[in-house]
């Protein structure tokens, strides 16, 4: 172990464009309810930050239970809460205006919208919608488990329900003249997550974020015999979905060589870097929350320079895709 | 993270005893070492309706209790429960309130806050501090823990306060808390604790302030998780969860949050005025 405060390795990244601090975001649906939340999750040390996924309209999800977790894994089923567009339009007008722009409240860090949708064309409305809070990503969450008593199986696990939400929405995003780049969030709970990688590659996404959870699961308690969620099911996350997740965007990077937010179960500097070599350029972090608090952030990022340091990587762009 | 090897999967036990203080206001005890502190608060799961934040009313290590109003649907349905059936419990989770032995301490409760401060008021009796318990309601039949508190001994005095003067001042609670800390035996107060609506603990925590005096409130949010994943129970602007580094704050960084005392969110995150 080194006492030095700062790593000598150099961790920025670049994002579609989009300049990052260092390769860590937080991941959508934690901590991510209001402004004032992702601005600390930058405080602590992440290098952005993604909204919990927006609706047009107003979303109750799930009752409670809604999650709770064990040393191995976390279970979720909030049903994609959310109070609407009008909401979030309240929520980037606090966070900040984009870097760049000459204004006085500049945003600490890149933000990433998160919208989700139960239709194509609601999904082509709330992209109009959005756009006008200039977030620097928008990402297309395809991938929730947890509404599908409400719309069935997600986009993410159909190739052509998948290439065609993406074909919506790159088709506003030209109508309006956007250059916001759109990232696709695609679930692991398909048999060949590079074969949908690259439909939607082939639509205009410039880019991805994987995983979603996996699953979904179940816990049963043993004395009343009823499933503890409250909507019985839910999506796994945390320390248990980390192969699953480095293998999902190792398979994504080489179906479409694209830039991927690797997410999933990364709780160390080295799981971070671990992703990074599968393919990813940033990588997220939700559940890492659940083990470490928010102060994670800072602690992976500065464990992911210490090994860069101790393995003479000076960039830690290098590494990439640099799996053998 | 004080949750013991991350297991936050709630753990079904018995209601051992059902006590009805109201019509509307009943304290379910359980046998079960719960390893609390004063202040803090758990997740109860009624199996297959809904699961809801509760403060803890009393732990001695082989029981606690919890005060519960019915309010909605949930607690409706929790009101419909018979001693000997099966609930979860996930937690305990949040901050816990601190005190110093020998001291003369001013609990101020509105509502079913006296249970929580019950809690606080037994422990802090036992390090032996002298404590003023000062609570509010509306009318007598709904002051809360008289008799409980009134047992604890003759360091303790139980203060009532009603909006329509059948027990007690007829006013606020806030104006008996005054008085306490004016009159002569208030030189010595060392704290001041406050559980109830919002607006009383920001009375109160705005008193100590005045006087030079500390202060510890507990704040209710919107909670999901208990355990600072959610997201849904953080406060502007500092973003800080209200579950996880809350839910007990000392009363000058509870000023500082800008939407003290002005609004909450509702379980989709939406801002409410209280
Ligand atoms: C830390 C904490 C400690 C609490 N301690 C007690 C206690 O000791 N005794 C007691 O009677 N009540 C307590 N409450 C309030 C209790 O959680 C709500 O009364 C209960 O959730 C109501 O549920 P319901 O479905 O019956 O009512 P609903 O109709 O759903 O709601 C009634 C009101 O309760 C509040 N509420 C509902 N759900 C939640 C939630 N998940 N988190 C926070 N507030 C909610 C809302 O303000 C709402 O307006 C506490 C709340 C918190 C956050
Ligand atoms: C409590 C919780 C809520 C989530 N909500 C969302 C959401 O609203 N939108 C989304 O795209 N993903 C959501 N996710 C999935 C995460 O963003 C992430 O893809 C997944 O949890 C795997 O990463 P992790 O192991 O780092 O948590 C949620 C996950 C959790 C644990």
């Amino acid at each position: 172990m080194s006492d030095k405060l700062w790593a000598m390795a150099n961790l920025k990244v670049n994002f579609c464009g989009v300049e990052f601090e260092n390769p860590t975001v937080l991941a959508s649906g934690v901590l991510g309810v209001t402004s004032a939340s992702l601005k600390r999750v930058v405080e602590m040390g992440a290098g952005g930050v993604t909204t919990k996924s927006i609706w047009m309209e107003e979303h109750k999800g799930h009752k409670n239970p809604t999650m709770f977790g064990t040393e191995h894994f976390f279970l979720n089923a909030v049903g994609l809460s959310d109070a609407g567009i009008e909401k979030a339009r309240g929520l980037f007008a606090e966070y900040g205006e984009p870097a760049g722009s000459g204004a006085k409240n500049v945003r600490p860090a890149p933000v990433i919208a998160s919208i989700v949708a139960g239709k194509q064309s609601e999904f082509a409305d709330l992209t109009e919608e959005i756009v006008k809070s200039r977030p620097d990503i928008l990402e297309v969450n395809i991938s929730c488990p947890n509404v599908e008593d409400e719309f069935g199986i997600p986009f993410a696990c159909d190739l052509l329900l998948a290439a065609d939400v993406t074909k919506v929405v790159r088709r506003k995003l030209d109508e309006l003249g956007s250059k916001i780049p759109m990232i696709v969030k695609l679930s692991p709970n398909v048999p060949n997550i590079g074969r949908i990688a690259k439909a939607c590659a082939d639509e205009g996404a410039d880019g991805f974020c994987a995983i979603n959870t996996v699953g979904p699961g179940m816990v049963i308690d043993l004395k009343t015999r009823k499933p503890i969620l409250a909507n019985r099911v839910g999506g796994v996350s945390g320390p248990a979905i980390k192969p699953i997740a480095v293998k999902a965007v190792n398979d994504i990077h080489k179906a479409t060589g694209l830039p991927i937010i690797g997410t999933g179960g990364v709780m160390t500097g080295e799981d971070a870097i671990e992703m990074m070599m599968a393919g990813a350029t940033l990588v997220g972090m939700g559940t890492m929350v659940y083990y470490r608090e928010v102060g994670g952030f800072g602690e992976v990022v500065k464990e992911m320079g210490d090994w860069c340091d101790a393995n003479g990587v000076e960039v830690v762009g290098d590494l990439i895709g640099s799996i053998k | 993270m004080d949750v013991k090897n991350f297991n936050t999967i709630p753990e079904t036990i018995p209601i051992k005893k059902i006590v009805k203080e109201t019509d509307t206001i009943w304290t379910f005890q359980f046998e079960y070492n719960l390893e609390s502190k004063p202040g803090q608060f758990l997740m109860l799961w009624i199996p297959g309706v809904d699961e809801k934040p509760f403060s803890i009313a009393y732990d001695d290590g082989k029981e606690f209790w919890l005060t519960i109003a019915k309010v909605g649907s949930a607690t409706e349905e929790l009101f419909k429960l018979k001693e000997g059936d099966l609930i979860g419990i996930r937690g305990p989770f949040g901050t816990h309130y601190k005190w110093e032995k020998g001291k003369h301490l001013v609990l101020l409760a509105g509502g079913y806050g006296a249970a929580p401060l019950y809690g606080l008021a037994r422990a802090a009796v036992e390090d032996g501090c002298k404590v003023d318990f000062v609570v509010g309601a509306r009318s007598e039949d709904l002051l809360l823990y008289e008799e409980r508190v009134s047992a604890l001994g003759s360091n303790v005095t139980y203060h009532a306060a009603t909006d329509d003067g059948s027990k007690g001042h007829e006013g606020y609670n806030t104006e008996i808390l005054e008085e306490i800390i004016a009159s002569k035996d208030g030189e010595g107060v060392s704290k001041i604790y406050a559980c109830g609506p919002e607006m009383m603990m920001k009375r109160a925590a705005e008193i100590a302030r005045d006087k030079g005096i500390k202060s510890e409130l507990a704040l209710e949010r919107y909670m999901k998780c208990g355990f600072g994943v959610c997201g849904q129970c953080c406060v502007d602007e500092t973003g800080v969860c209200v579950c996880k580094e809350g839910t007990v704050f000392d009363g000058e960084r509870a000023l500082g949050f800008s939407e003290f005392g002005k609004y909450h969110r509702d379980s989709m995150g939406k801002k409410v005025e209280w």
